[in-house]
């Protein structure tokens, strides 16, 4: 290997190189189809592709995890490509999270799609696209890295969401998401340029350098800071950014659903405590009532906007906004705790919203969308399994003990207090008591009204494993949390 | 095996209800049995509690404690003292009572309606057996979905928003506390070093009386709202009347003493100054009276027998707050009394409905009259249940009021004579609603065909029906049991009671002889107490009167079986 790409440089994008190889490799061979496989519309084979790339991924992680642990072979910290990435357990943790979401909705596309009648290859290949770019996002340190990472999530989802091509509401929520994304996307290449402006410099660190020598109302650093948030906050579906969201959860199928609302969220998140949390940082002073004003309008809207939807996705996706709004209150307490917080907060959502949207995925049958509030009528009856599942990730969601839910909301909360925020915390914590009303909507449908339909659930073991997987980790971590908790503080320490 | 004993009652409702999980849904009878068999077990393995408790022992007993999340500082840690071991005691027969109840009146998913039931049994134990904070929040939240079920299921009509009203309402107080706790919590660690979430931890915390009050108010809205205290008490008719009667019976008999119980082992202990505060008793004892005319005079204008018997709560959880902010022995003990008496009484007026609704399927009292006539029996039992409620001496409910009285005349004469008008329009309403729906000649046809109590109705009753009676005619066990651990709290919130008291030759005979239960009480504050405030302890700055106290204290207690005896 040459110096341009020398081993350390290997190892430190390892697991991204087998999501993009496992990914290319999908779309060849899937243009071969007939080749390969004698023309048989099989995707298996498609799902398994993902899987091995899931493990090879997860393997990179395990060894820059060991390697990390081991304190490196020189006692110097995993970077590469000349200090554009740097892998830390910050970025493993992330990364974590974003396999298990990548993996999961894999898992349960498969018959999502068949029954939606548009199963092609590159949907699995687009995911691993996706996730790969995820990984820049959470371990680049240099803006054109980090700009490359989100568009390659960016896109891949922009083509996700369209993906039930026959479908007009598909199309137009891939059309609103792309021409809003594009426009995000400018403001924060806009915020970009004027950083590198000030620091003569794309590196993170080098930037920090440069805004803390300058004042924090320096009118170019506040020039700098609204502007990227604007791209920033857009990704994190926070008001007044999040207009796309609604329509952009309820279009797409609703696997992507998942995934968009569960990675995307993740990943745009560790890029958002990346930028505040370095370059940004020592413009706290001028960042923290802007955040708080956003947090506080994002949670208002969010929790209001979802107690009248009658479409499950459209609920869940203004639930999500005001999820990333109590994420967002963690960033302005901003001490440990509240990072520590979002991590947790960022960890059980994972499960719980992948849980509550594959419980909507079952519910999709032949001629029947299944993600009407109707279309949870008398679950109990159908489907006791499913019924009680979802009920555990609405609790979760509304952050009711002992699910995993309430410790992020714990954490925040507690973040809040010890940095005096009381305001904010009363506001989060009445917010909690709001969105039981609207999560608990479904509960009455599921629970206490007749079912309209008899039949009960027909799913493939791919969907009841996965969301098994999802409804014991959401309990399990809500009543034995300490290594979870443990794991995401590790992901603290730099 | 006895560290562990708590652990089995927490838990044996929980095993009841694995084991429900696997019987198939179709066979009703098999179902029944097992969960009767389950709740009556629940009761069972509780029992040994009462005679294996040291009376008079300070402290917490058949405390078990675990490490369960290090990282936070949250243990579990459970204890009972006297006032936790009656609330426990309640919740198991009233789960076995509720149960046994809805033999007949329920008939649709029956397996979901007992497991309901067997959850909430297990986090109404865990609220008043934990001794960690952390612990009692999950046990605090867990009960409030399996009643949001009973009530959004089973219940009447308007049953949806009761459901979702209970619900939002207790939360909304709920997490307004929680932030109280997070508040203490992080206190703790800035002047210790460490989170701990455990209760005698957080007692050693030294406050200022500004945060003790913020504090205390944000216990207060989620205590107040569980209890219900006016004006919070909007949620409790609505639930009530759409619950089912063991729902109700259980909502009566035991969830409202949640909130009674958290002033008690939170609110007073953990923020002694902000408890002692003129502006915050004043305002709580003014809440108190106020609910207890209010609620009275509601009820006389109830046309629905339930809600009347449900406004009577509000009254009568009334005479439980002001007893416990009158913050004297006599409020304090009484308070805890009334507690379990309002378990009993109202609780037996609750299954009396539920009788009757069983009967006619409706709740108008214009429905009712002469029913004495048909139903013997049934009169009997509902004329016990509403004098046992309105307070007749020789039953369990003069016993609570009066005791409470005393102390809130102690404490302020004018409350206690705006609370006696509530003991006078307590009797006022319930006999009138006797005498509606039971004498005179029956004026409704349909009502001529009733069939009397069977013996399992009878057998609902009867434990009901002798511990009122017991209570009634011999308290002094009960006070016995509660001397220590009021004591305790007066001692915390007013350091120095008992040495006034005993130096200015107080009245106060039923508790005088607490006084050497305070030389435990001091010797155990030394141990939680630091700084400044173990020089406010009497024994310590007048010496002089602390042993006279002390004298005075040993010769009542060679004349009482108190404590000491151990």
């Amino acid at each position: 290997m040459s110096t341009f790409y020398t081993a350390t440089d290997h190892f430190s994008i390892l697991p991204a190189i087998m999501l993009a190889l496992f990914g290319c490799s999908i779309l060849l061979f899937d243009a071969f189809d007939a080749f390969f496989f004698g023309g048989a519309r099989q995707r298996r084979w498609q799902l398994l592709f993902v899987v091995m790339a899931e493990i090879g991924a997860g393997v990179g992680l395990v060894k820059q995890t060991l390697y990390l642990a081991a304190g490196g072979p020189n006692g110097l910290p995993l970077d590469g490509f000349h200090g554009t990435i740097l892998v830390n357990h910050f970025s493993i943790f992330f990364n974590w999270i974003f396999l298990v979401a990548a993996l999961i909705v894999a898992v349960v596309s498969y018959q999502y799609l068949e029954t939606a009648g548009e199963h092609h290859g590159e949907y699995y290949g687009l995911i691993l696209f996706a996730q790969c770019g995820m990984y820049f996002l959470a371990t680049g340190t240099d803006l054109i890295t980090l700009f490359i990472g989100l568009e390659l999530m960016a896109l891949s989802f922009y083509v996700m969401v369209g993906f039930l091509r026959t479908e007009q509401r598909s199309n137009e929520a891939a059309m609103k998401y792309l021409l809003l994304g594009a426009f995000s996307t400018g403001f924060l290449a806009y915020g970009f340029s004027v950083l590198y402006g000030i620091a003569g410099s794309t590196k993170l660190s080098e930037i920090a350098a440069a805004v803390a020598e300058r004042s924090p109302w320096d009118p170019v650093v506040i020039l700098a800071l609204v502007t990227a948030s604007v791209g920033l906050l857009f990704k994190i579906s926070a008001v007044p950014f999040h207009m796309w969201a609604p329509d952009a959860y309820e279009g797409a199928p609703t696997t992507v659903t998942a995934y968009l609302s569960v990675g995307s969220t993740a990943a745009s998140m560790a890029f958002l405590l990346r930028m505040f949390m370095g370059p940004l940082v020592s413009a706290r002073a001028a960042w923290e009532p802007l955040l708080a004003v956003v947090a506080v309008m994002t949670l208002t809207l969010g929790n209001l906007a979802a107690i009248n939807q009658t479409n499950i996705k459209r609920l869940l996706a203004y639930s999500s906004i005001s999820h990333a709004g109590y994420m967002l209150l963690g960033l302005v307490a901003g001490n440990d705790t509240g990072i520590n917080g979002i991590l947790v907060y960022l960890l059980v959502y994972t499960f719980m919203n992948l849980g509550a949207f594959i419980v909507i995925i079952a519910l999709r049958r032949q001629n029947i969308i299944g993600e009407d509030l109707d279309d949870f009528a008398g679950l109990m009856h159908r489907s006791p399994g499913y019924a009680v599942l979802m009920l555990v990730f609405l609790l979760s969601l509304a952050g009711i003990p002992p699910t995993a839910g309430f410790l992020g909301k714990y954490y925040i909360f507690l973040a809040l207090v010890q940095t005096g925020h009381y305001g904010l915390a009363v506001i989060g914590v009445l917010y909690a008591a709001v969105a039981i009303y609207y999560y608990f909507k479904i509960v009455r449908s599921m629970f206490m009204r007749d079912e309209e339909q008899a039949a009960p659930l027909a799913t493939s073991t791919g969907v009841r494993l996965a969301v098994t997987v999802a409804g014991a980790l959401t309990l399990g971590i809500g009543i034995y949390p300490e290594p979870f908790i443990r794991f995401a503080g590790a992901a603290l320490v730099r | 095996m006895d560290q562990h004993l708590l652990t089995i009652v927490l838990a044996a409702p929980l095993a009841g209800l694995l084991v429900l999980l696997f019987l198939p849904s179709k066979s009703k009878s098999l179902i029944r049995v097992w969960a009767n068999i389950a709740s009556l077990a629940g009761f069972a393995v509780s029992l040994p509690l009462v005679w294996k408790f040291h009376v008079g022992a300070p402290g917490f007993q058949f405390v078990e404690r675990a490490d369960w999340i290090p990282s936070l500082g949250a243990h579990y840690l459970v204890g009972i003292d006297g006032i936790s071991l009656l609330l426990v005691m309640l919740t198991t027969l009233m789960g076995f009572v509720a149960t046994l109840c809805s033999w007949s009146g329920v008939n649709d998913r029956l397996k979901e309606y007992y497991a309901m039931f067997l959850l909430l049994q297990t986090g109404m134990i865990g609220v008043f057996i934990s001794l960690d904070f952390f612990l009692f929040y999950i046990f605090w939240e867990l009960v409030l979905v399996p009643m949001y079920f009973i009530i959004g299921v089973w219940g009447g009509p308007r049953k949806l928003y009761a459901a979702i009203k209970f619900f939002l309402y207790t939360l909304a107080g709920s997490v307004l506390m929680l932030l109280g706790i997070l508040t203490l919590y992080f206190q703790h660690y800035s002047q210790f070093g460490f989170y701990t979430f455990e209760i005698s931890q957080l007692m050693k915390l030294q406050l200022p009386l500004g945060v003790q009050q913020w504090v205390f108010w944000a216990f207060f809205l989620g205590f107040a709202i569980k209890v219900p205290m006016f004006p919070f008490h909007t949620w409790l008719p609505d639930a009530h009347v759409e619950a089912p009667t063991a729902g109700s019976v259980i909502l009566a008999a035991v969830l409202l003493k949640m909130g009674t119980y958290g002033f008690l082992r939170f609110s007073l202990p953990l923020l002694p100054q902000a408890s002692m505060d003129q502006t915050i008793v004043r305002v709580l004892a003014a809440l108190s009276i106020v609910g207890i005319v209010y609620g009275a005079l509601v009820s006389l204008m109830q046309k629905d027998w339930k809600k009347l018997v449900a406004y009577s709560s509000v009254s009568h959880l009334g005479f439980c707050t002001l007893g416990i902010f009158s913050l004297n022995p006599n409020g304090i003990a009484g308070s805890v009394l009334q507690q379990i008496n309002h378990g009993i009484s109202t609780g037996m007026l609750f299954l009396v409905i539920g009788v009757i609704y069983e009967r006619r399927h409706t709740r108008e009292i214009a429905e009712y009259g002469g029913l004495a006539h048909v139903m013997p029996r049934f009169a009997k039992i509902f004329a016990f249940a509403m004098l046992s409620s309105a307070g007749l001496p020789l039953l369990n409910g003069f016993v609570g009021e009066f005791t409470i009285l005393q102390g809130a005349f102690e404490a302020n004469r004018i409350w206690a004579v705006f609370a006696v008008t509530g003991v006078i329009l307590g009797a006022a309403y319930l006999l009138w609603l006797y005498q509606r729906t039971m004498l005179g000649q029956v004026t409704n046809p349909k009502n001529l065909g009733l069939p009397d109590l069977n013996f399992r109705e009878c057998a609902v009753f009867a434990p009901l029906v002798v511990w009122a009676i017991w209570i009634g005619v011999y308290p002094k066990p009960y006070f016995d049991l509660l001397r220590q651990p009021v004591t305790e709290i007066v001692e915390r919130v007013k350091p120095g009671y008992f040495a006034q008291a005993a130096a200015v030759g107080g009245t106060d005979d039923r508790f005088l002889s607490s006084v050497t239960a305070r030389g435990r009480a001091d010797a155990r504050l030394d141990r939680l107490t630091i700084g400044p405030q173990v020089a406010n302890l009497p024994h310590k700055t007048g010496t002089s009167v602390g042993t006279s106290a002390g004298v005075a204290g040993r010769s009542a207690c060679s004349t009482l079986p108190c404590g000491g005896a151990r």
